[in-house]
């Protein structure tokens, strides 16, 4: 199993701590991820509002390439995996984009084929890999770590490519798999309010607080994302949110946890990038770490 | 002078131009057009006018047979679709065979689809020139008479099937009902109240029941279900699958002891007429009501079917009747009619699919017709609406298009959701007096005193908010939701979104084919629509009719509609069934095809290909037949045969190769 | 109270819009729209709109541009494609969000510094520039721009980011950066020649 991995903008910055956990548990795994040699970023949603057509020509020339390498291509970011299949769709349901994204590939000289198929690591994990191959690799289970499996919308919305859509349980299985208890989160898939933090401060507060809330009222332990932008949203706003410090748990990476199963040390899965430390509850349901 | 009877005498063809006003005239120069065809070889006489379907234009062509000696006649007008018929009666009662007539449709397909007049009239000619040079090929022909069986087979003991089986029966006739279910009802058995007069189901479906069950022309098959079905108009051959109740149905009396006698002394499965709200025992009536008024044994509960090593305390209180009896097989039996009424209902949208409601997953949601059983007094509490827990809600939701009106699960509008949404929130309301919202998008009150029931309700306090729901949670946001299911929509009319609290949804489900609507479809020879209902001949002039003839629809298997337009339908079928059974015989269309013994190699290639199922292969001549009363006429075997030893009425080889030179031969 | 005279007359509606927006990419359907408002129920910002997507969705087939184009509701849009999913006439509204937004950062018609337009500009101009995003340089830019007290408020969680080693400054580039520009002309070309 080889994958051509596209980490995104997000992914070298904020989002840091899933990469780095990201390829330590595919490491672990002996599953082979090979960086797509010069990507560019993909637009995500704010390229998008700025122009389309752009957006599609910018996420075909990493298509093209990945395309080109001959593996499945690996998307962590929910954007960027959004950005990548949503772009091929439209080429294909619509001619005249087709012919425009033709174009533009054409003057950089790259292929006119974009069918690489694009794979979040949640359906690569559970479907290409599987849950024996993870469970073999757990050394430390996580004893019950009470976690709520959070989403978001992109990865299931509009494309529900691996999972149901309105109920998905990918992370939930592969979370299991590693010992962990999955509680009742019925907003697993509820928008974080993407950047409206930044730009629209006191709404992306109200989303960020819902998420929060319903993690909290179902015991929650921690919080696991998929997202950078998610994890960065719930996680660097999780002060402000409170009242008097009410909610204080670690925002993690599903792939943070899953490296902690596989007692990869803490440092390689980047769980000194948390704001809230996780070894307070680790110790409290003495689940064994590197 | 050659004689108009004798059809082998050289043709002596009479052109008809129509002007049908100017829906011709105005893009066809049919002066023209009749001088062109005068020209044309054989034609004797050429004339046109403005109406040619009315009396005086049909007296135009009788009269010119009749002093002309006329014995083809070529009529350029409308569709054939439109005045086939009309022509060819008028050819009969010049007394010549009606089959000697050729249309050409110069309306549909030329002054409908083209503009340019010269054009126009150069295809039109072409077109006249064809069926000239066709027609001279015509023989006469003869219908067939086949005659008709009076009985009359109803599928389904809903609504419909039994106004339609108490209608025929009542006339006379004798008419075998086939039911699936143990007992007959159908899904109106199940309500409490009917809208808009708040009529009692029961009360006036029960009477109608008892009518059945005991009419001497009506043969009762419950717990059956059709098997096979073979023949055609006026002749089929029906086998019925008898499945076994394991009880002797002429033997027992319904008396209901050995329901109270079971080893099992509390029910442990679920009852399926209350949809799994309460549990029966293995031995069961289905309903109080039931009718047949007959118990029976369900073989994967009862003991006895497990393990052989049951005290059978139902047999011993059964005592003298010996009415239980273990042993006993499902039998088929084979019954002949000459017309079929299906009337085989719906069944409802399942709310599961409608993942954002939460119907299975938060425990109080309800679908409507769980809803009806709750309120139904013979039902699983009583009458009283209560929650899972048994506690009376204080606020109920009612959310209406449930699967219905949506391009995700079913496009179409159910037609009944509205009023009965409207229904039960009056009902609801008189009961336990709680809060009730209505969550709708339109309010469809279409039917007699329908609109009259809605302002009824209006006054009634009921909160109506249009607003299709967005989702079910039971996350609350603010503390007066704590611990309820909260409904998030947009009032639409105010203009913003509401959270609405409430202990108790009610999903307004849609109505459905039946599950195996398409299987059913296909052993009575009819076809369903792409949703999935029986297909109807027209749907405006013929509904309840189908593409099959003897084979009628009715009530909601043709469609959604509420018990009043079912039984009309129903009415309406068996008045057709009725109609085919007192004409005694019917005549079928003569351009059927026939195998031409000479030539069939007996290669078998034409059976398969038949979509009627006409032909089958005789054994000792090894050829192939055409039977000549399911045949079609589609012409697909003609096509087929390998050495073109099929023919076809009215489409042999001559005929159609004289249209195709008439075509090419430009004018 | 201040009395406001509202009546809308044919004369003001904007027929090219309404034209405009059902033949763009996504608007195919939108006169399919029965206002049924699940789209209002489902969307997590419609509590902020001042007009819900559906209203929205209705007045832009009607060409009420005016309206459109400065209600709050475009910009609220996070393009979470909740309503989508749901529409009955999967209608793609998320899409005509995008569309919508474009249009009026191309008509400017948005308050002076307000940040998603300025956003969406940087980004673009990064884009540009060095094919990748630096996340702390892009949002600096932003602010400095529109909000630069804010950054005041940030500062503590600024802190946290450089402490945690998730605050880089060094520039993300590509390598073969002409390409991204000459393919971002080469949109520009073709939309120029298709528009003749």
């Amino acid at each position: 199993m080889k994958y051509a991995y596209y980490p995104g903008c997000s992914l070298r910055g904020t989002g840091r701590a899933y990469e780095e956990s990201l390829l330590a548990v595919f490491r672990a795994l002996e599953v082979e991820v090979v960086e797509l040699e010069d990507w560019n970023c993909c637009g995500a949603t704010t390229y998008m509002s700025y122009d389309e057509l752009q957006s599609y020509a910018l996420a075909a020339r990493n298509l093209s390439l990945a395309t080109k390498g001959g593996n499945d291509l690996m998307a962590p970011c929910s954007a960027c995996y959004l950005v990548l299949n949503k772009t091929q769709y439209y080429v294909r349901d619509y001619p005249w984009i087709g012919q425009i994204v033709d174009h533009a590939l054409d003057t950089i000289r790259l292929p006119r084929d974009i069918s690489v198929k694009v794979r979040h690591p949640l359906d690569i994990l559970l479907n290409d890999v599987g849950l024996d191959a993870i469970k073999a690799k757990v050394t430390h289970p996580l004893n019950g770590l009470k976690v709520a499996p959070y989403y978001g919308c992109q990865i299931v919305r509009p494309y529900a490519l691996f999972d149901n859509q309105r109920n998905p349980t990918s992370m939930d299985r592969l979370l299991e798999a590693c010992g962990a208890k999955i509680v009742y989160y019925p907003v697993k898939t509820h928008c974080c309010g993407g950047s409206q933090k930044g730009t629209l401060p006191e709404i992306g507060l109200d989303l960020i607080k819902h998420l929060l809330t319903e993690a909290h009222r179902n015991e929650a332990e921690v919080i696991a994302t998929v997202c950078p932008l998610c994890q960065f949203n719930l996680e660097a706003f999780e002060d402000e949110a409170s009242n008097a410090h009410q909610f204080h748990m670690p925002i993690l990476y599903f792939t943070q946890l899953l490296a902690l199963a596989f007692g990869i040390p803490l440092k390689e899965a980047g769980f000194q990038r948390s704001f809230v430390s996780i070894k307070p509850v680790l110790a409290e349901k003495e689940i064994a770490y590197v | 002078m050659s004689d108009a009877r004798n059809p082998d005498s050289a043709p002596r063809i009479g052109v008809y131009v129509c002007h049908c006003g100017t829906n011709i005239a105005g893009t066809v120069d049919v002066q023209a057009l009749t001088e062109y065809a005068a020209t044309l070889p054989n034609v004797a006489v050429s004339r046109e006018y403005k109406y040619m379907c009315s009396d005086p234009g049909q007296e135009l062509i009788r009269q010119d047979i009749r002093d002309l000696g006329l014995n083809r006649i070529v009529v350029a007008s409308c569709s054939p679709l439109m005045h086939e018929p009309t022509f060819r009666g008028a050819l009969a009662r010049a007394g010549i065979n009606a089959f000697l007539l050729q249309m050409v449709n110069i309306r549909e397909h030329v002054s409908w689809v083209h503009t340019n007049k010269a054009e126009a009239t150069i295809k039109a000619k072409d077109l006249v020139r064809a069926a000239v040079r066709r027609v001279g090929f015509h023989k006469p022909l003869e219908k067939r008479r086949v005659e008709i069986n009076p009985n009359v087979l109803v599928v389904g003991g809903g609504i419909a099937g039994i106004h339609a089986a108490l209608t025929v029966a009542n006339s006379g006739k004798h008419v075998h009902l086939v039911e699936r279910q143990p007992t007959i009802g159908g899904h109106m058995a199940y309500f409490d109240k009917t809208f808009p007069t708040l009529d009692c189901a029961a009360c006036i479906l029960t009477p109608k029941m008892t009518a059945v069950g005991s009419h001497p022309n009506i043969t009762l098959w419950t717990y059956s279900e059709v098997a096979s079905v073979e023949g055609y108009v006026g002749n089929y051959k029906v086998k019925v699958r008898h499945k076994p109740r394991y009880i002797i149905e002429d033997l027992c009396i319904g008396c209901q002891e050995c329901v109270e006698a079971c080893v099992y002394k509390e029910g442990r499965w679920a009852d399926e007429f209350n949809l799994g709200l309460s549990k029966r025992k293995p031995i069961y009536l289905p309903f109080p009501q039931a009718v047949p008024q007959k118990v029976l044994i369900d073989p994967e509960a009862c003991i006895e079917f497990k393990s052989h090593k049951c005290k059978k305390t139902c047999v011993e209180v059964c005592g003298e009747r010996h009415a239980i009896d273990f042993q006993q097989t499902e039998t088929i039996e084979e019954i002949e009619v000459g017309s079929i009424i299906l009337a085989t209902g719906f069944k409802t949208f399942d709310a599961r699919r409608n993942a954002y409601y939460g119907y299975g997953v938060h425990p109080n949601v309800y679908t409507a017709l769980e809803v009806e059983r709750l309120v139904n007094a013979s039902g699983p509490t009583g009458g009283e609406i209560v929650l899972r827990d048994g506690t009376k809600p204080k606020m109920v939701g009612i959310i209406h298009c449930v699967g219905s009106r949506d391009h995700n699960t079913n496009r179409w509008c159910s037609k009944v959701c509205c009023m009965y949404s409207l229904k039960l929130a009056h009902l609801i309301r008189e009961r336990i007096g709680a809060e009730v919202y209505n969550f709708y998008i339109d309010m469809r009150t279409p039917g007699k005193g329908y609109e009259e029931f809605y302002d009824r309700l209006l006054d009634e306090g009921v909160h109506f908010v249009r607003g299709r729901v967005a989702e079910v949670t039971d996350w609350p946001v603010h503390p007066s939701e704590e611990g309820k299911l909260i409904i998030r929509a947009e009032d639409t009319l105010a203009g913003f979104v509401r959270r609405v609290p409430v202990d108790m949804v009610v999903l307004s489900v849609g109505l459905e084919p039946q599950g195996d609507a398409r299987d059913v479809r296909r052993m009575f020879n009819i076809s369903c629509s792409e949703e999935g209902w029986f297909l109807e001949r027209h749907p405006k002039l013929a509904p309840v009719s189908t593409f099959t003839d003897g084979v009628f629809i009715a009530g909601a298997c043709q469609g959604p509609k509420d018990i009043p337009d079912s039984v009309a339908q129903a009415g309406a079928a068996a008045a057709e069934a009725m109609a085919l059974a007192d004409a005694k015989y019917v005549e079928l269309e003569p351009y059927t095809a026939h195998v031409l013994d000479d030539a069939c190699s007996g290669c078998k290639t034409c059976l398969t290909i038949c979509p009627y199922t006409a032909i089958s292969f005789i054994e000792e001549t090894k050829k192939a037949h055409v039977n000549e009363v399911l045949c079609k006429g589609c012409g697909t075997c003609v096509a087929t045969c390998p050495s073109g030893s099929i023919e076809q009425n009215l489409f042999e080889d001559q005929e159609i190769f004289e249209e195709v030179e008439g075509l090419l031969a430009y004018a | 109270m201040e009395l406001k005279r509202v009546v809308k007359f044919e004369a003001e509606r904007d027929p090219a819009f309404a034209q405009w927006i059902s033949h763009t990419v996504g608007g195919e359907r939108i006169r399919h729209c029965l206002q049924c408002g699940l789209c209002s129920g489902s969307c997590p910002l419609s509590l902020y709109m001042d007009y819900t997507p559906r209203r929205l969705m209705h007045l832009s087939r009607e060409g009420f541009k005016e309206e459109v184009l400065s209600s709050y509701t475009i910009w609220l849009c996070t393009c979470c494609y909740a309503c989508m999913v749901e529409c009955p006439k999967q209608i793609n509204i998320t899409h005509l969000m995008y569309a919508l937004k474009t249009r009026a950062i191309q008509e400017h018609f948005y308050p002076k510094r307000f940040a998603i337009p300025e956003l969406a500009r940087d980004f673009s101009r990064m884009i540009r520039g060095s094919g990748r995003i630096t996340e702390s340089r892009l949002v600096l830019r932003v602010f400095l721009k529109t909000a630069i007290w804010r950054l005041v408020g940030f500062s503590s969680l600024g802190w946290k980011l450089f402490r945690t080693g998730r605050m880089r400054f060094a520039r993300e580039k590509v390598q073969r950066q002409n390409e991204i520009v000459t393919i971002l002309n080469a949109v520009e070309d073709t939309r120029k020649e298709m528009a003749r």
